[in-house]
């Protein structure tokens, strides 16, 4: 992604703004984005957990599926290719899936809504291509529409509540996983930052102007893609790409949380999902390696690829995700190992610059959720 | 002050050369979070990695700009990894190195030059 030339990348609604911010623009997903600003990458962290942090994320894709017959065939053909319950999210309510592939490996993950007659899903920037030529050819019965005409953006950290509701009335009362539709204006209570906080989809043409009267409410940041990867591996959530892939199941994963019981063996809709017979018989058998948390010892970090052995010297996996955890205040990592060292408190060594340094299994989140649940 | 290409400033204090980062390179790096320093006591050679900066983005390392022998690290580093961009010209050295000859530092650029290289 790096080689890109600067001709090649798209821009975004926003990036005059993220230019007169200060942004440091870098590509990403083949978009131009602003990775920091002049605060740093540490500095934006800890003020998106001590006020609100906002995130320009318009390069992820939001996408209408609407049923060419009814709603619950609409559910069904989405069903079919997640291993999550569709069928019953209520109405204003959103939740997190996955797309398999027949290996059970994950294509993407995502966030869908119910919007009473049709559903919202909003999917990975370097996927969305990809996830909609992927629903467009597994759902006949179903419109795939890509929204290609609103930005989203990102209110994240205890003072979100009301710097939101400043600007748009009622959104104060929504709960976590709450979405609301007020005038033009797409509100999901959620995000990806560990912290209470909102996802909101603005009219591109609104968009400047709306992110600009968040910026002048009381202690409301622009925060770059920087912070957002170190906040949301504090609150152990995945990166596509890295922590999982087409080579991960969502049970190795850890992510079985997110398959719903009318899905799994005995339930209503058991299976009927890609990939459904190795994830059955993983949920039911346990994986053979998991995806958990990392505490090395020390301060220095464990970046992806290091590599992981028992203290017996046998490999026993590698890390996907690390770095400097700014609230944490300490090194933190994510990866995969062996089912055998996975559990909490198992003892490790992580080989960084040819030295093994200890690192403990941890449990995940590193940094308390503060959702409103 | 003399620089080298991998953006190191060296000052000599004494018979000693005092080796650290430049403002555009701590700049660059982002917020440092980890340092690792050699052992005092240590002869290197010219771009042996001497020591390694991790920031919230990456690791990087810090090349002995000439052989000679490490003789002081600064233990600071260690304890206040930020002290790296709120100082990095001055209290943020990183090491003191002992050489034959200080005529050796002749060779890398002076302000002016270093300027123009980042500029």
């Amino acid at each position: 992604m790096a080689d890109l030339e600067e001709q090649e990348l798209l821009h975004l609604g926003l990036e005059a703004l993220h230019e007169e911010l200060g942004g440091k623009m870098v590509p990403f997903a083949g978009y131009r984005m602003p990775v920091q600003y002049p605060e740093g990458v540490l500095k934006e962290h800890l003020h998106t957990r001590a006020a609100a942090g906002l995130f320009d994320v318009s390069h992820m894709g939001q996408v209408i599926l609407r049923p060419k017959g009814t709603i619950d065939e609409l559910k069904l053909a989405f069903e079919a290719l997640m291993p999550v319950d569709v069928l019953g999210l209520a109405e204003g309510r959103q939740r997190y899936g996955l797309f398999t592939n027949h290996a059970g490996g994950i294509l993407d993950d995502l966030m869908f809504t119910n919007r009473g007659d049709h559903l919202y899903v909003v999917v990975n920037a370097a996927c969305k291509a990809a996830d909609i030529a992927h629903m467009t050819a597994m759902m006949p019965g179903v419109a795939v529409e890509p929204v290609t005409d609103r930005a989203l953006l990102a209110l994240q950290g205890p003072g979100a509540e009301a710097a939101l509701e400043a600007l748009v009335p009622g959104v104060a009362a929504m709960r976590f996983m709450d979405h609301r539709v007020i005038g033009e204006i797409w509100v999901s209570r959620s995000g990806y930052t560990g912290e209470d906080g909102f996802e909101v989809s603005v009219p591109e043409a609104q968009a400047e102007a709306f992110a600009r009267r968040l910026l002048a409410q009381s202690g409301v940041a622009p925060i770059g893609l920087g912070a957002r990867d170190s906040l949301r591996l504090e609150a152990g959530l995945c990166l596509y790409g890295h922590d999982i892939d087409t080579a991960t199941s969502p049970v190795e994963a850890n992510l079985t949380w997110a398959i719903q019981k009318s899905r799994r063996a005995g339930g209503a809709r058991e299976g009927g999902f890609p990939g459904a017979q190795r994830i059955l018989r993983e949920l039911a058998e346990g994986p053979a390696r998991l995806r958990v948390g990392l505490r090395p010892e020390g301060r220095a970090p464990m970046r992806e690829g290091v590599e992981l052995f028992a203290p017996d010297g046998t490999p026993v996996g590698k890390v996907t995700s690390g770095g400097f955890g700014p609230s944490v205040n300490a090194p933190i990592a994510m990866g995969y190992v062996a089912r055998a060292h996975a559990s909490i408190g198992t003892e490790l060594m992580g080989e960084v610059r040819g030295k093994r340094l200890p690192v403990t299994v941890t449990e995940m989140p590193f940094q308390p959720t503060t959702y409103k649940l | 002050m003399k620089y080298t290409k991998e953006h190191e400033w060296l000052r000599v204090e004494g018979d000693l050369v005092v080796v650290g980062i430049t403002e555009h390179a701590a700049t660059q790096l982002g917020d440092v979070v980890f340092v690792e320093l050699p052992e005092p006591e240590t002869q290197v050679a010219e771009g042996d990695e001497v020591c390694v900066i991790e920031s919230v983005k990456a690791a990087s390392d810090i090349l002995a700009p000439v052989d000679g022998e490490i003789v002081a690290v600064n233990q600071k580093l260690v304890d206040n990894p930020g002290l790296v961009n709120e100082d990095p010209t001055g209290a943020a050295w990183f090491f003191k190195m002992r050489v034959d000859d200080l005529s050796v530092l002749d060779q890398f650029m002076d302000e002016d030059e270093y300027q123009d290289l980042i500029g």
